[in-house]
């Protein structure tokens, strides 16, 4: 089974926008790897470098309330893809770019405020990290010496989606 | 128990329910564009598989960027272009006959009351102004729409906006639509369809109600909805009325697809907006409005009019009332592109394209562009837009730049004042 999580990065702000997780300027690339060098280039968040350890060595994203609102683009799920991020957790998310991570068999993961609190009481450590493990639904947080794991709920459809690698093998096999 | 439009149009396309709760619709229009379609393309080609369901039902157009500015989005053009012919898509638009998507395809006859359609492309809300359900999806939806016909869904909610009273004089559909953001937030309506009535919407004309449905994913709705009737079969008469013996043979049938008296909603909002003033946006975030009094006089480097949610007819019509026999201001690049050729080619028939001209403005090719900034009007770092487009996103028309949403009318006032000003004193 597929490992999902990695190094934590946070992003403590609401409506982060597919502008800021990647400017519609690079949406002339035609492969996804292109869009690498381009992670979160336009987010302006006080602390956040996109150009930094912290945000490329990322393997999982955690965030507030609306994440991925805007566009369309499947641009956004592919930077994270791309650099190694495959897995999001929000307050919650706008439904394109929510879809678009199922469809593309990463994870978009809803959690209540008090949980998403609880994980930002990680921010601080230097080797927060986070596991999902989509098929029992549960996470866990490491770093600064702590550790906890929760449970999340997810869609059976969207579990499934994960679970298939994405939609296209999905729909392929059944349609 | 009634149904709500989205729920006949869901219960009428239901191909399977895989788990509670979703759904997988077949799709009347697959609709596609040169930026979200060439990866999708490019898939399918990897996996052996560059068929498509059905080319009668796929609908496809260079707009974001045309003509082509680099060796990139010439490449992004080809590839869709190779596709389209390859898989002889019959309602393929080029160079010449090529306009911003959500105006072209309705202005072909496209989208009809009880449609279910798909684009890669977030603003393909705007046609359930033909009470269709039209959701912007993403490259992989798209693949899968282009291959198989279908697509999933979460049964949507809907939230019922009635506009009451009646629109004041300057005070447009871009007014409305900013209020209802407004009101409901950034968020407010993810995962719901919001569908308008009311006596505003009954009376409004379908370039109107496009321009409400347009903005329905700005508060994050999946689709804005309005009931179709007589005025959605006027509009559609030219490619209907070879179906129908009657206009009113068309409404009846077209209004089983209107909401039931007894539907049960999400949310039922009742605005009264008789005293609605002129909206403007202030923020990064489409839900901060404020009045045209309190922005009244804020620097604006560029007045922009056209894009998917007000480059129509009406939205040239109304600006150049306004700037007829004026001059916008020297500190001013005012820049207009018509959403289509045939927009175009009817403003210049009623010399409103002159009106522009005299005015100062520079007129493009129907095409994107700006709106995304990507060609054809780019913001420079520091710079602020008076904007007919729908997204107020920090950089959006180019980085570092600001963009104050408004409507075709406050634009106008705003060019010939040089800063945000209020259209009603020159109407
Ligand atoms: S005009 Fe703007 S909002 Fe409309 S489809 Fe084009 S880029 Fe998108």
């Amino acid at each position: 089974m597929k490992k999902f999580g990695g190094p934590a990065l946070f992003l403590d702000r609401s409506d982060i926008n597919t502008d800021e997780i990647i400017p519609a300027k690079y949406l002339t690339e035609i492969t996804k790897e292109d869009l690498k060098p381009y992670l979160l280039e336009d987010l302006k968040l006080p602390g956040f470098d996109p150009k930094s350890e912290r945000t490329y060595g990322a393997g999982a994203v955690v965030t507030r309330a609306n994440f991925g609102c805007g566009s369309s683009r499947e641009h956004a799920p592919w930077v994270f893809e791309v650099n190694g991020i495959n897995v999001v957790i929000a307050q919650s998310f706008a439904r394109i770019f929510r879809q678009n991570m199922f469809n593309c068999g990463m994870a978009a993961i809803e959690l209540p405020p008090e949980k998403i609190d609880q994980l930002f009481s990680y921010a601080g450590a230097a080797d927060a990290a986070i596991e999902v493990d989509v098929a029992n639904s549960t996470l866990t947080i490491k770093g600064g010496g702590r550790e906890e794991s929760m449970q999340f709920e997810i869609s059976p459809f969207d579990k499934a989606l994960v679970l298939a690698g994405g939609w296209v093998d999905y729909a392929d096999s059944k349609y | 128990m009634g149904m709500t439009t989205a729920q006949k149009i869901f219960a009428a396309h239901l191909v399977d329910e895989p788990f509670a709760g979703t759904k997988v619709l077949g799709i009347d229009v697959v609709m596609c564009h040169e930026i979200t379609t060439p990866i999708a393309i490019a898939d399918l080609m990897a996996r052996g598989k560059d068929r498509v369901f059905d080319n009668t039902k796929i609908k496809a157009v260079i707009d974001h960027v045309t003509p082509s500015k680099d060796s990139k989005t010439a490449t992004q053009a080809k590839m869709l272009r190779d596709w389209a012919r390859r898989h002889d898509i019959k309602d393929f638009f080029d160079i010449g006959a090529n306009g911003v998507c959500h105006a072209l395809f309705p202005e072909k006859g496209f989208i009809r009351p009880g449609n279910t359609v798909i684009m890669g492309d977030s603003h393909t809300c705007t046609h359930g102004a033909f009470g269709a359900f039209a959701a912007g999806v993403g490259t992989t939806d798209l693949e899968v729409g282009i291959l198989k016909g279908v697509c999933a869904f979460r049964e949507p909610k809907t939230i019922r906006i009635n506009l009451n009273g009646t629109l004041p004089k300057g005070v447009y559909a871009k007014d409305a639509i900013l209020r209802v953001i407004g009101e409901l937030t950034v968020n407010g309506a993810t995962d719901r369809v919001i569908e308008f009535g009311g006596p505003i919407v009954d009376a409004m004309t379908m370039e109107s109600r496009m321009t409400l449905c347009n903005m329905a994913i700005e508060a994050g709705g999946t689709s804005g909805i309005c009931a179709p009737d007589r005025v959605t079969v006027e509009y559609l008469w030219p490619f209907i009325s070879d179906s129908f013996a009657s206009k009113e043979a068309a409404v009846a049938e077209y209004s089983k697809w209107v909401s039931d008296a007894d539907a049960e909603y999400d949310k039922v909002i009742d605005l009264d907006l008789s005293d609605l003033t002129p909206l403007c946006t202030f923020g990064y975030k489409p839900d901060q409005v404020k009045s045209i009094d309190e922005m009244a006089g804020a620097p604006v480097d560029q007045v922009y009019l056209g894009s998917c949610t007000n480059g129509r007819l009406e939205d040239l019509r109304v600006a150049a009332q306004i700037l007829k026999g004026k001059k916008i201001a020297p500190t001013v690049r005012g820049i207009l592109s018509p959403a289509t050729p045939q927009i175009y080619k009817d403003a210049v028939a009623e010399g409103l394209i002159q009106i522009f001209m005299d005015a100062g403005f520079c007129v493009t090719n129907p095409t994107c562009g700006a709106c995304l900034g990507m060609s054809n009007g780019v913001l420079a770092e520091g710079e602020v837009c008076a904007s007919t487009t729908n997204r107020n996103f920090m950089g959006r028309m180019g980085k570092g730049g600001m963009v104050h949403l408004l409507s075709p009318a406050t634009a106008a006032a705003s060019a010939i004042e040089g800063k945000l000003a209020d259209p009603r004193k020159y109407l």
